[in-house]
């Protein structure tokens, strides 16, 4: 029970760290290009430039704050 | 139509692979080394096999029971939180904010560390075999991940699986001609690569399964891929001049 419950907590922590990591905004930004992406499906054109935006909105703000963190 | 997708899968795949392999073999060198090969290099091949029986214990079920568009979303987010987290990386050290992978410093601390382990057995060596097997299991998880993604929302697992094993060949067949760990692999410049792939097929994915209709279906990755790699061409520059160290940027 004790390997169980050690593997399953190994297995959790994997997944957070590989999801999450040091960067949360990452992974919520990939959440916000998931509900974006199915919020605006049906506007074809809207869609096609919103959801790529979305993501390289994030990266550029994600790679600033790490640039801002190392100069510091 | 499947030609490009196809393409950028196989050049992924691949690219991924060749780096995390490129560091797996810094680490079966060191075990080699200083803990002898045979232990080593069973390691290795124990770590490869695992790998492979992982694939398809997670990928063909997820092929098989998972309907196409939810799979598509699933597979579509795990590669953009990769590909983004890849690509965010690569810039930095691109532009001097972080230290890039240094091989030959992993190289010598490994060494360094195996050879307070304790006597070497000449036979089997647990600690070699152990040390190897890690090595090429977590840098290989990774890749696992990705060969699943890719291979399962294309439905081409096994061109996914053949194209890391190459990688994983060409890699440990240089690194075994060579006879050393290779240091002067670009890492950071193909970490960016394949990061722009990764980040360009997850949005492509999740797009897809969420319904989003991408103007020339297929083809429209190669417009994702020229959106990233010219916002990469135009960020390092925009780092670099914020940079602690002026000649950390070498890539």
């Amino acid at each position: 029970m004790g390997a169980v419950r050690r593997g399953l907590g190994a297995f959790g922590r994997f997944w957070l760290d590989f999801l999450v990591g040091d960067t949360p905004e990452l992974f919520v930004a990939t959440l916000v290009v998931i509900a974006v992406a199915f919020a605006l499906a049906g506007l074809h054109v809207a869609s096609v430039i919103i959801v790529p935006a979305v993501a390289v909105l994030a990266l550029v703000w994600s790679a600033l704050r790490g640039r801002v963190k190392s100069s510091a | 139509m499947h030609t490009t997708s196809t393409w950028v899968l196989v050049l992924a795949v691949f690219g991924a692979s060749a780096v995390e392999m490129v560091e797996a073999l810094t680490i079966v060198l060191a075990a080699g080394t200083s803990r002898g090969w045979r232990s080593a290099l069973e390691g290795a091949a124990t770590a490869v096999v695992v790998l492979g029986v992982l694939v398809l214990a997670v990928g063909v079920p997820l092929i098989r029971y998972v309907p196409i568009d939810a799979l598509r979303v699933i597979v579509g987010a795990l590669l953009l939180t990769l590909g983004l987290n890849w690509l965010r990386k690569a810039w930095l050290r691109a532009s001097g904010h972080k230290a890039l992978h240094d091989e030959d410093k992993i190289y010598a601390e490994t060494v360094a560390e195996l050879s307070h382990d304790g006597p070497v057995n000449p036979k089997r060596d647990a600690v070699g075999f152990a040390v190897a097997f890690k090595g090429v299991f977590l840098e290989g998880t990774e890749v696992v991940l990705i060969v699943i993604s890719l291979g399962a929302s294309q439905g081409r697992l096994g061109l996914a699986s053949l194209a890391a094993l190459a990688a994983g060949v060409v890699v440990f067949s240089i690194g075994a001609v060579v006879a050393k760990q290779l240091s002067s692999v670009p890492e950071n410049t193909i970490k960016l690569a394949v990061g722009i792939m990764l980040t360009s097929f997850g949005l492509f994915w999740v797009g897809e399964g969420a319904g989003v209709h991408w103007p020339g279906s297929d083809l429209f990755l190669l417009a994702l891929v020229a959106v990233f790699a010219l916002l990469s061409a135009w960020m390092i520059p925009v780092l670099r001049r914020s940079a602690p160290v002026a000649d950390g940027a070498a890539a």
